[in-house]
């Protein structure tokens, strides 16, 4: 299948290296509360990326500015070299219009905290929803597609169950499943274990690493230090609105340089 | 207290061997009601001013069975048009933009706030207010020009009437809807790339209807009785056709009868249908009927 968004940004010669991700100066408020100051951050192809952070660090806001569920109120965002909700167009910069941000978010894929699976639908049907309706993939071939997903996330026997029959752990990895159905170039997970009761957490960590090990580009914002450890790449930890330090997993949550980060750590390890 | 005792006490005490009352009061209560129920329908089935032989005379006669059409008719095409309207209505009034919003709930107030009969009047005496009809851009060229009595009959007046002050009501019902749809099915519908319209139709509308239908089944049957009041301008619906035989027979009460015969008869056969249409929409609730899960793939792999 190929990605007519992407094209663009792939043959151009000076952007092959570019980041798959590119975020700068990011700034957020809501009334008087700045939430975002000023966030950067690179995620590049294939990357598995932990945003750890206290309640209230911004992580949930800034992963929402990168497929504009949120509006940021300064910088950029540039996801495949194409600038999320915006077109420079002979020097000016146009907002796009909704259609066009619609066309955007198409294959970046997200699993929310809540997991937000349609309820009308069984789990087939959930699954199949975007790839039918607006990737135009023909509906035999979408529902293969789908039934080998739920074998991968371990409920093929689920299809034609609805989602209130479920577990929230089982909620959670159709929810998966319906993310990867879209065949994204980029998912974002904003807190996937945090609505689900304790034993629950373990199936949908699993399967979450199941996918950072293919090669998935993901960025994760978790309080789930032992994904951050096992399954990232680079671990961001934010504070404040701000990215207080990041690196390799092993050298942020290890060996914390800021004391900011080394506070948190102490308190959630 | 000894030890001998207390299981022979506790084995007495067994929920589950207790008695209930003899329920004297709800007996009683229940001849009463039967008792008031049989003599009313005994008044009524054996009164000779209900002509109950002209009531089983008229109620299959041709005229009348007219009007029903009429009266069907008439509320189809009026909520199917007025959902519609009210639809885009609801939407205006959940729009980000203030002009729409503003209009949408200035609509909403001229034709929730005055009576349907004075609406209906005004529709049918628009020729006196305005006598052409025109299309063309405001204070410039007109296209094309109509005699507004030739456009506002009878019967597209009952349709205007009727349809647009159902839109108002619709439009409030499915604002209420839409707003019952939990915030996080926008964001992913959103999220996912579908654009407004498919989020609407797919994703909320289908949960939305949940809230909808019942008090939509409400203005249905509102509206079924509602169309009795084009009988004033001169709308052959069923009660317009029942007067029209009473005027001549001078047998006011039995064609009366006909008419509120006919309109039970209806609204029961759409209670049932609404009973249908809300089990539809529940599925997937907790405690509606599970079907058996078919696996369609043998084994699992992972």
């Amino acid at each position: 299948m190929t990605m007519t968004g992407l094209s663009r940004a792939s043959l151009a010669p000076d952007t092959v290296a570019a980041p798959l991700v590119r975020a700068r100066n990011v700034h957020k408020s809501f009334g008087a509360n700045e939430v975002l100051k000023g966030i950067d951050l690179d995620v590049g192809q294939g990357e598995v990326v932990v945003i750890l952070g206290p309640s209230g660090s911004g992580k949930s806001t800034f992963l929402r500015c990168i497929n504009q569920l949120e509006k940021m109120d300064r910088g950029s965002i540039e996801v495949a070299g194409e600038q999320i909700g915006y077109e420079l167009r002979d020097g000016r910069l146009l907002a796009l219009s909704p259609r066009a941000v619609a066309r955007q978010r198409r294959r970046i894929g997200m699993v929310f905290q809540q997991f937000n699976l349609y309820p009308h639908m069984t789990v087939l049907q959930n699954v199949v929803e975007a790839p039918i309706g607006i990737h135009g993939v023909p509906r035999a071939e979408a529902e293969a597609y789908a039934m080998e997903l739920l074998v991968k996330v371990g409920l093929p026997e689920k299809a034609h169950a609805y989602p209130r029959q479920l577990s929230g752990g089982q909620q959670q990895r159709v929810a998966i499943a319906r993310a990867l159905a879209i065949k994204p170039r980029l998912i974002l997970f904003d807190e996937p274990t945090s609505a689900l009761d304790p034993e629950l957490v373990g199936e949908v960590l699993e399967t979450m690493r199941g996918l950072a090990d293919q090669g998935l580009t993901m960025i994760v914002v978790t309080h789930e230090i032992g994904f951050a450890r096992e399954a990232a790449d680079r671990v961001v930890f934010m504070d404040g609105g701000v990215v207080v330090e990041q690196g390799r997993p092993e050298d942020v949550l290890v060996n914390p340089r800021q004391p900011r980060t080394r506070a948190f750590l102490a308190r959630v390890i | 207290m000894s030890a001998a005792v207390q299981p022979v006490l506790a084995d007495a005490r067994d929920v589950s061997r207790a008695h209930r009352p003899f329920p004297i009061g709800r007996i009683a209560l229940w001849a009463i009601v039967v008792g008031v129920f049989a003599q009313a329908f005994w008044a009524i089935a054996h009164n000779k001013n209900f002509e109950w032989h002209v009531v089983a005379q008229w109620f299959t006669a041709d005229s009348i069975l007219r009007g029903l059409g009429v009266t069907l008719g008439l509320t189809v095409v009026s909520m199917v048009i007025g959902t519609a309207i009210g639809l885009l209505l609801a939407m205006g009034r959940l729009s980000e933009d203030p002009l729409l919003r503003s209009l949408s709930a200035l609509y909403i107030w001229f034709f929730r706030g005055t009576p349907l009969l004075v609406q209906l009047l005004f529709w049918y005496n628009m020729s006196t207010l305005f006598p052409t009809i025109s299309i063309g851009i405001p204070f410039g060229p007109t296209f094309a020009s109509w005699p507004t009595n030739d456009v506002i009959t009878p019967l597209t007046a009952a349709i205007a009437g009727l349809s647009l002050n159902e839109a108002a009501y619709m439009a409030e019902i499915i604002r209420g809807g839409l707003l019952s749809v939990d915030r996080g099915q926008y964001e992913t519908a959103d999220a996912f790339g579908m654009t407004r319209w498919r989020a609407l139709r797919r994703i909320i509308i289908p949960q939305a209807m949940r809230s909808i239908v019942p008090p939509s089944g409400n203005q249905l049957i509102s509206m079924i009785k509602a169309t009795s009041l084009v009988s004033v301008i001169a709308m052959g619906d069923l009660l317009y056709s029942a007067q029209a035989v009473y005027n001549r027979t001078f047998e006011v009460i039995p064609l009366l009868m006909v008419a509120v015969l006919w309109y039970l008869l209806v609204t029961s056969i759409l209670n049932v249908g609404q009973s249908a249409i809300e089990r539809y929409y529940a599925r997937g609730e907790r405690g509606a009927a599970s079907r058996t899960p078919a696996p369609t793939v043998a084994g699992e792999t992972l």
